[in-house]
């Protein structure tokens, strides 16, 4: 029987890939039916969804839940719906997801390549900074921001953003070039090259795959972020979540539920596109930069 | 290839500076804005601090207070919970379907979007739409009733002891695609000469599985616990949207204690002493854990 | 009453013009109004500022009744750039006014005479060692009872009076298999139940003693055990599926008529108007009974703070004035189902239910018994309150007996205060 040549060396008989095959595709449905249930219930009118099943399909579809999550909803006193805010969220993320990859890869270059005394112990500080619970840091980065003048402002924002960020692009550029050869940075040190020669001729073009695994993973967790945005952002710096948020917690009246789902799936579409675009560099960049061999 | 010595020196100096140099900004706002903000924190549980920071020294008052609480102990003993069955699960899925999704699949390029996509949706987006499937009078059960099956319960979300599992379910939907994803990678590093060998010498799959590759994911089960600890730890978004840590506070978590002690109860003094109790335990297992990792990289 | 209005309008412009240069700055402020007919309400206030030469920067934070914009405000203050104004209630003022963080309203207050036509009881959060520090903007209350009247009135049953009277309707109506009582499984509106639960089995100086003063013999009394059995016997006619349910749910059982009824504070009158219902047609709001005569209030206030410039502090000022003022007080509260926060006002614009409210409370504030809401944080601090809705919700749920829920009362409240 001929060995599959290409991802794995392992042999799989029909019944086996019949179950394989079940068992992926129930997964799939597993991780679809909330989105499908946002979805579907996002184009049914509000009647439809208090009286009804939240499985069904619409029996009458109409995107008018998503005009005014977009441009008509109530958003405190005025009813813009998210379309502002969204130019916030991408104002304050580009930046904060741009600066802090660099810097991880930066950070991930010397922490592998330029070893010295306590290399290992500033890797296992910047890991344990992932841990580090929002809610102890709010008060103190407020005083902070205070001091340094950026309060409510859009570089104070994206500052707390790279800040926090720092510690997981460090962790995936440092995995990514640890198993990156040695040899040829050594060799090109030999040649005369320096640090951000090294850097910009050898690591940065070989780094795609991972700094895509960065740029997503930052990307989601600052673009969804709620507590810093509505803590630290000003008037004009306002972001997404903060809006769907307020959209979405109304306390009194009737609950939009189309409404709010639709506002929720348009939140959450840049990150989907990324996702999708992406993903296919995804998990290839999280491949420990093997060679296939 | 002679150089002046002084050349040489000046140059290596530099080199020598220039990494740790580059590393600096990196590790000074590590310093200031995590670990000067711990030792913040760390001084507030020993003062009485209320509704904003107060200096006055109260001693181990805060401490003693917290562990008095029925909600503290409530909400470490969910986390015991959550935070295995959280990991365990994820990662047990992650690594199935990695494999699973190693077989040559035809259609692979869509099933990997489908598994990864809840990663990029928020808590408040997803949040409504999990509690409805979730609530027995309009979601799961009520729509099994509907479909004709009368007797299926699925009511869990409103039960104080089962709610926490509900918690689980949600969490694990969101987090075991990226898991996959990580697992995923590490499989498709993995020589294929060693599995060539193996079957050569007469190993089955199971084995092959088992004594092979899983070893040699190593370094994927680093990230994967070391992401999902830390999720598992943070899970407030989840917490609040899904259960408000209700019922009664059948669902409190640290994170949710936390914040509710330090905001919503101005009492910062106990919701610092349970910050740094968390931080502490976080400490205390993930140390030993990275220190073995990292000790054998290289 | 406009020219009386006119007149104090007249005093209050003088008295800005005297103390702000040629335009006013603009206000900045924090609120969790988000939905539908508050937000209106609140771009009247908006729509008055601009009118006035003063703009409207507007920070909505929604979520947990307020929590998160609380949340904000710790933030935005300890950065240094606190709001102009935020909305606030009960003790949350003075904890933030003990912080002296907030500004003063007293040139205002004195100009338009607040100190005449706002209760004393509500006085008392609104001001801080004697001055003004906010503007209250309306008073709700919480130990409302409302009925589906249609229900009612095919099973025959009058408007019950008394608590017996009214275990006996709710028997009535779950006999007839329709759910006795619409309840939300939340630990506030647990909690907003027993304001009302408290006063029927104990009477107003009972909760006074109990929650105001935190009296350890009173909260763990016999009165207060009776009190938690009439919890249990609510929970006993609440339908299974209660737990998380979000209050206007519950309200819109009542609507629909699948509940008879729901004991919630007033701003459930919103939904059953938004319906198109009509009070005395549709639906029936009284007291819980056992608790009338007395009146739990809570009260959003829009809390002014401390500013630096003279525009800043002129703009907080014609804000205040504008709140206060009889008309934006009549248009905010017929949307949001409270009553105005002064007494001074023509409530005829008001429905059946609001001026009964109107009435009740003015009666309420003569005799004493207009008492500050515990389940809405006008009795004790924000720590005490949460320890008391820790016990009550613990307790519906089914987590101690009565005797054991009095105990733990006293020992919640004395560990957090």
């Amino acid at each position: 029987m001929a060995v599959a040549e290409q991802d794995t060396a392992v042999r799989t008989g029909r019944i086996t890939r019949s179950f394989i095959y079940l068992v992926l595709l129930l997964f799939a449905l597993f991780y679809l039916l909330p989105f499908y249930v946002m979805l579907t219930n996002s184009l049914k009118p509000l009647a439809e969804i208090t009286g009804g099943n939240m499985m069904a399909l619409p029996g009458e579809w109409t995107i008018a839940p998503w005009l005014s999550a977009w441009s008509t909803a109530q958003i405190g006193v005025e009813p813009t719906g998210l379309k502002p805010y969204f130019l916030n969220s991408l104002m304050m993320v580009v930046p904060a997801v741009t600066i802090s990859t660099v810097l991880g890869a930066l950070n991930g270059f010397v922490l592998t390549k330029w070893s010295f005394r306590g290399d290992k112990i500033i890797f296992g500080l910047l890991l344990f900074s992932c841990f580090i619970p929002f809610q102890i840091v709010l008060i103190p980065m407020a005083r902070m921001l205070g001091i340094m003048g950026l309060a409510g402002s859009l570089p104070g924002l994206i500052l707390v953003h790279v800040v926090y960020g720092l510690g997981f692009t460090t962790l995936y550029f440092r995995n990514y070039y640890a198993a990156f050869p040695t040899e040829l940075v050594r060799a090109a040190m030999i040649d005369g090259a320096g640090f951000f020669r090294i850097f910009w001729r050898i690591m940065l073009p070989v780094s795609g795959p991972i700094a895509v695994v960065s740029i997503i993973w930052q990307f989601t967790n600052i673009w969804n972020d709620f507590l810093f945005g509505a803590s630290f952002s000003g008037l004009s710096s306002t972001p997404m979540t903060v809006a769907l948020n307020n959209l979405v917690q109304s306390s009194t009246g009737v609950k939009e539920y189309n409404v709010h789902f639709a506002g929720a799936i348009l939140a959450a579409l840049p990150t989907l596109v990324v996702y999708i675009v992406a993903g296919r560099f995804f998990v290839r960049g999280l491949m420990a930069g093997s060679v296939k061999g | 290839m002679a150089k002046s010595a002084t050349g040489t020196d000046f140059r290596t100096l530099l080199q020598d500076w220039i990494p740790k140099l580059v590393l600096s900004p990196s590790v000074a706002a590590m310093v200031v804005f995590v670990y000067g903000f711990i030792a913040f924190t760390f001084y507030l549980s020993f003062t009485d601090s209320k509704m904003l920071p107060s200096y006055d020294w109260v001693g181990l008052e805060n401490y003693v207070r917290l562990w008095g609480l029925s909600h503290w102990w409530t909400a470490i003993g969910n986390l015991a919970i959550f935070a295995t069955l959280y990991i365990v699960i994820c990662t047990i899925i992650g690594l199935t379907l990695a494999i699973l999704l190693d077989q040559k699949i035809r259609g692979e390029g869509m099933l990997r979007p489908i598994y990864l996509y809840p990663m990029a949706l928020s808590f408040i987006v997803t949040g409504t739409a999990w509690k409805w499937f979730l609530d027995p009078g309009i979601g799961l059960e009520n729509t099994m009733h509907l479909w004709g099956w009368e007797s299926f319960k699925f009511g869990w979300i409103k039960d104080r002891d089962f709610a926490i599992y509900t918690i689980v379910i949600a969490a694990v939907w969101q987090t075991s695609g990226f898991v996959m994803a990580m697992f995923l990678a590490g499989l498709r590093g993995i020589d294929n000469e060693i599995l060539k060998a193996a079957q050569i010498d007469g190993a089955s799959n199971w084995n092959l599985y088992r004594r092979i590759v899983i070893p040699l994911l190593r370094p994927a089960f680093l990230s994967a616990i070391v992401i999902l600890a830390h999720l598992a730890v943070k899970s407030y978004d989840l917490v609040v949207a899904l259960t408000g840590g209700g019922p009664g506070r059948a669902t409190e978590l640290p994170a949710t204690f936390m914040y509710s002690y330090t905001f919503t109860r101005n009492s910062m003094g106990i919701g610092a002493a349970s910050a740094v109790i968390m931080l502490m335990t976080i400490a205390a297992i993930m140390t030993p854990y990275l220190y073995a990792e990292l000790k054998e990289k290289k | 009453m406009l020219g009386n209005y006119g007149k104090k309008m007249a005093a209050v412009t003088a008295l800005m013009a005297t103390t702000s240069m040629a335009n006013a700055a603009d206000v900045e402020v924090l609120h969790w109004w988000t939905s539908g007919g508050e937000a209106a309400a609140l771009s009247v206030l908006k729509d008055n500022l601009a009118a006035q030469g003063i703009g409207w920067n507007d920070m909505p934070v929604s979520g947990g009744g307020g929590e998160a914009a609380m949340t904000t405000l710790r933030a935005r203050v300890t950065a240094g750039n606190a709001p102009t104004a935020v909305q606030m209630l009960g003790f949350d003022i003075q904890d933030w006014a003990a912080e002296d963080a907030l500004g003063n309203l007293d040139d205002v207050a004195a100009a338009e005479g607040w100190d005449a036509v706002v209760p004393e009881a509500l006085q008392a959060f609104s001001k801080y060692d004697g001055h003004w520090i906010a503007a209250p903007v309306n008073v709700h209350s919480t130990n409302w009872v409302w009925a589906n009247k249609a229900i009612l009135d095919g099973l025959g049953i009058a408007q019950p009076t008394t608590w017996d009277e009214f275990v006996a309707a709710m028997q009535a109506v779950k006999d007839s298999g329709k759910v006795a009582l619409a309840h939300g499984g939340q630990a506030w509106q647990e909690a907003t139940m027993f304001d009302g639960v408290v006063i029927s089995a104990g009477g107003p100086d009972f909760y006074k003693k109990a929650f105001i003063d935190l009296d350890a013999d009173a909260l763990s009394s016999d009165t207060m055990v009776e009190a938690f059995r009439r919890m249990e016997t609510l929970r006993s006619f609440a339908d299974d599926n209660f737990s998380g349910r979000d209050w206007n749910l519950a309200s819109a059982m009542v609507i629909n008529g699948e509940a008879a009824f729901q004991l919630m504070g007033d701003w459930a009158k919103g939904e059953f108007l938004n319906a198109g219902k009509v009070p005395g047609q549709d639906f029936l709001c009284f007291r819980i009974p056992g608790s009338e005569g007395s009146v739990t209030f809570n009260s959003d206030q829009f809390a002014m703070f401390k500013v630096a410039s003279d525009e800043a502090r002129a703009a907080q000022g014609t804000m205040a004035s504008d709140i206060m003022s009889p008309e934006f007080q009549i248009a905010f509260n017929k949307v949001k189902g409270s009553v105005p926060a002064r007494t001074d006002v023509d409530g005829s614009a008001l429905d059946a239910c609001g001026q009964k409210g109107m009435a009740e409370m003015a009666a309420a504030a003569a005799n004493g018994t207009f008492i500050g809401s515990m389940a809405h944080g006008h009795a004790n601090r924000a720590a005490v309150k949460n320890a008391i809705y820790d016990v009550v919700t613990a307790h519906f749920n089914g987590e101690y007996d009565a005797e054991a829920a009095a105990e733990e009362l006293a020992n919640a409240v004395d560990a957090a205060k």
